[in-house]
């Protein structure tokens, strides 16, 4: 059984090595769980998973490979006493008391198991999924007279309620972000180099150029350490991507916070790039700026981020004018245009807002696949198109 | 406090609530002799936690306050050659004798000391991205040489180790992986009533309940940047008490505002929903049903 937890764990991709499995077992030779399930849960979680984003998997997992054992432990108490509680019989006619209240603690705690297993998400209202409020018979806040209270306040919390009551959903990396985490994640976005005016003091060069001279201080300088990474990055703006405003306005705040880039430039664009992009996110002429003098001023080693859902006409990506804005059309399709971006720069990624299993759904996302590495905005997304951006090619 | 099982057991002191899981993974850092790394949102006292820690153990402590400039070899020692030189131009010290010019940093210190300490390497993601994986063998071993004397030194108590991160930077996994991880999640509503009563044991209770919905519905406050945390609001509360600000004062407005929100677009977003007529609530009910005691 307690191999399951390290296989089950492994298999949501938490990474757990042997050297921490080695660790738990030690600290149960140790008793340091004092034969308590919830103090073992935490006891587990402390040695095997070593960042917040995994607990919820973590949480998942005990759950799934841990239930029934709790039942014969010390829930059974517990259980008999929400069933008596009063509180919850309150705001229900007495007919529908009687249809609910058959349902007896065995099989109560039995359901409640297969359920807990069964579920993938928090839960609020409904009637069926452990969460709060609604007629479900689990949760806390809800109208079911005999129901299991999950979570809430109250003392003697059991490992299985904190397991199901999924607390760390909002740490996960690979569906929220916030700024914060945003700029962890850009973090990397960086390659030192020893460039320009040498104006720091190289203390070693300095004493031991000093000890050749016989003692006479010899000062030796050198240029600083410097990020060396500027960054280009183009944003879609307006129609599809209005429902993304939030993520990529927390991109765009993580990326003007990020110093230590060596230079910064965000353009916009609508839908595809064509012969102009634009400086601010109001797609008018005088913020317009051609795309061809960004591929004539920027060398090569500038890092492309093109932010957009990709998922367009495919006439407006393919098709001679094919432009959304009348007024702004030109003979180049979008296509040509992406391709010379592609081309000129070495490193370049696509972040893609959209769900992943989306990506197939539309022509030109899978054409412009082909062109881009592509990523989705999220934390595990950005950390992995840095990676594409200054890491070591594959 | 010898436990049978042979070790000092941290339970907590006065001056600092710890939850049962935190408490926990203290004892079993202490137990299996691994550094406790303790991640946490700014304010929640992961660097308070290593004085509690050498408190309730009654261990002396070290500190070591990592910058982005700190080097692992700093914190073992230092040789101070500019020094030596000095000397040796001006003939002030026995040059002779390198060790005069060795100066142990913090986790030399604490394994150089004959009782056990309490180190706290503060804030380890400060520092450079390779910083933690240079420790490792001296973590793991506990011990390492000075080569300019070629000197040994071996702990002869393993320090209990605590490591804060405020997750600046990803740690990297070798080092992870040495690690008893905890993190401290914020307070609910009933804890954080604790952790007032330690700092201002003598609030009055109404007061308390309303400064306290208006802190957690700040926090709800999605278009807030920066979260107002709790270290935030135990200064915001001490401003209340030294102007004399009643709970109906609290319970209408949100005085002295910049003790909690410390970004400017945060304090211009709360403006903009006065201005639209947004109001404060003033009951635990209005701030949805998790709060509902």
């Amino acid at each position: 059984m307690f191999l399951d937890l390290f296989y089950g764990l492994r298999d949501e991709g938490v990474p757990v090595a042997l050297q921490e499995w080695m660790t738990l077992l030690e600290a149960l030779q140790r008793g340091l769980h004092g034969s308590n399930l919830l103090r073992f849960y935490h006891l587990a979680r402390a040695c095997l998973v070593k960042s917040e984003t995994y607990f919820d998997a973590f949480d998942r997992v005990f759950a799934r490979v841990f239930h029934g054992v709790e039942g014969a432990l010390d829930i059974t108490d517990e259980v008999l006493e929400w069933l008596r509680d009063p509180k919850n019989f309150r705001r229900l006619s007495p007919e529908e008391l009687a249809a609910l209240e058959h349902l007896s603690a065995d099989e109560l705690m039995q359901r409640f198991l297969e359920t807990l297993a069964q579920q993938t998400e928090r839960h609020d209202g409904g009637d069926r999924w452990i969460g709060t409020g609604g007629r479900s018979p689990y949760g806390h806040g809800g109208q079911h007279p005999t129901g299991i209270r999950v979570g809430g306040t109250g003392g003697g919390r059991s490992a299985m309620k904190v397991a199901g009551e999924r607390r760390f959903r909002d740490y996960r990396t690979d569906v929220s972000l916030d700024v914060r985490q945003m700029r962890v994640a850009l973090r990397r976005l960086r390659q030192l180099t020893r460039a320009g005016l040498a104006t720091e003091l190289d203390l070693d060069e300095t004493i031991d150029e000093t000890c050749r001279n016989a003692g006479e201080i010899e000062l030796v300088f050198r240029p600083p350490r410097r990020n060396d990474v500027r960054l280009l990055l183009l944003m879609d703006v307006g129609g599809t991507m209005d429902p993304y405003y939030e993520p990529v306005s927390q991109l765009l705040t993580a990326l003007h916070d990020e110093r230590g880039l060596r230079e910064f430039r965000p353009y916009y664009f609508h839908n595809c790039i064509y012969d102009h992009v634009y400086t601010q996110a109001r797609l008018i002429r005088a913020n317009a700026l051609p795309t061809g003098d960004l591929l004539c001023h920027l060398d090569e080693r500038w890092k492309v981020a093109i932010v957009g859902d990709a998922a367009m006409h495919p006439s407006e990506l393919l098709e001679p004018h094919g432009g959304i804005n009348p007024h702004n059309t030109s003979p180049t399709p979008g296509i040509a245009w992406l391709h010379r971006l592609a081309g000129h720069f070495e490193r370049a990624v696509w972040i893609n807002p959209d769900e992943h299993e989306l990506w197939d759904r539309t022509h030109t996302t899978r054409l412009i696949r082909r062109l881009f590495p592509m990523f989705h905005l999220s934390v595990d997304g950005l950390g992995a198109a840095v990676q594409a951006l200054v890491g070591a090619r594959v | 406090m010898t436990e049978p099982n042979g070790f000092h057991r941290f339970k907590g002191t006065a001056g600092y609530i710890a939850s049962g899981p935190l408490v926990d993974a203290v004892n079993c850092a202490v137990a299996l002799q691994r550094p406790l790394l303790i991640k946490g949102e700014p304010g929640t006292g992961k660097t308070l936690l290593a004085t509690h820690v050498a408190a309730g153990l009654e261990m002396p402590m070290l500190s070591w306050h990592i910058k982005s400039t700190s080097k692992a070899a700093e914190g073992l020692y230092v040789y101070d050659t500019v020094q030596r030189l000095n000397d040796s131009r001006f003939g002030t010290g026995n040059v002779a004798d390198i060790g005069r010019y060795i100066k142990l940093g913090p986790l030399g210190r604490a394994f150089a000391a004959e009782e056990r300490h309490v180190l706290l390497i503060d804030e380890i993601d400060k520092a450079d991205l390779e910083f933690p994986n240079d420790l490792l063998r001296e973590l793991d071993e506990m011990r390492f040489s000075i080569i300019e004397t070629s000197e040994e030194v071996i702990a002869r108590e393993r320090p209990v180790v605590v490591i804060t991160s405020n997750n600046e930077k990803e740690l990297p996994d070798a080092f992870l992986r040495r690690c008893i991880f905890h993190y401290i999640e914020f307070p609910d509503a009933t804890l954080m009533k604790q952790i007032v009563a330690v700092h201002h044991p003598n609030l009055d209770a109404t007061l308390l309940d309303q400064v306290l919905i208006k802190f957690y519905w700040l926090r709800e406050q999605s278009e807030l940047r920066k979260k107002p945390s709790t270290s935030e609001l135990i200064d915001w509360i001490s401003a209340l008490l030294r102007a004399g600000i009643t709970p109906d004062q609290v319970e209408a407005h949100i005085p002295f505002l910049g003790a909690l929100l410390k970004k400017e677009q945060d304090a211009d977003a709360l403006q903009r929903y006065n201005a639209k007529g947004g109001r404060y609530p003033a009951r635990w009910s209005e701030l949805g049903p998790r709060y509902n005691q």
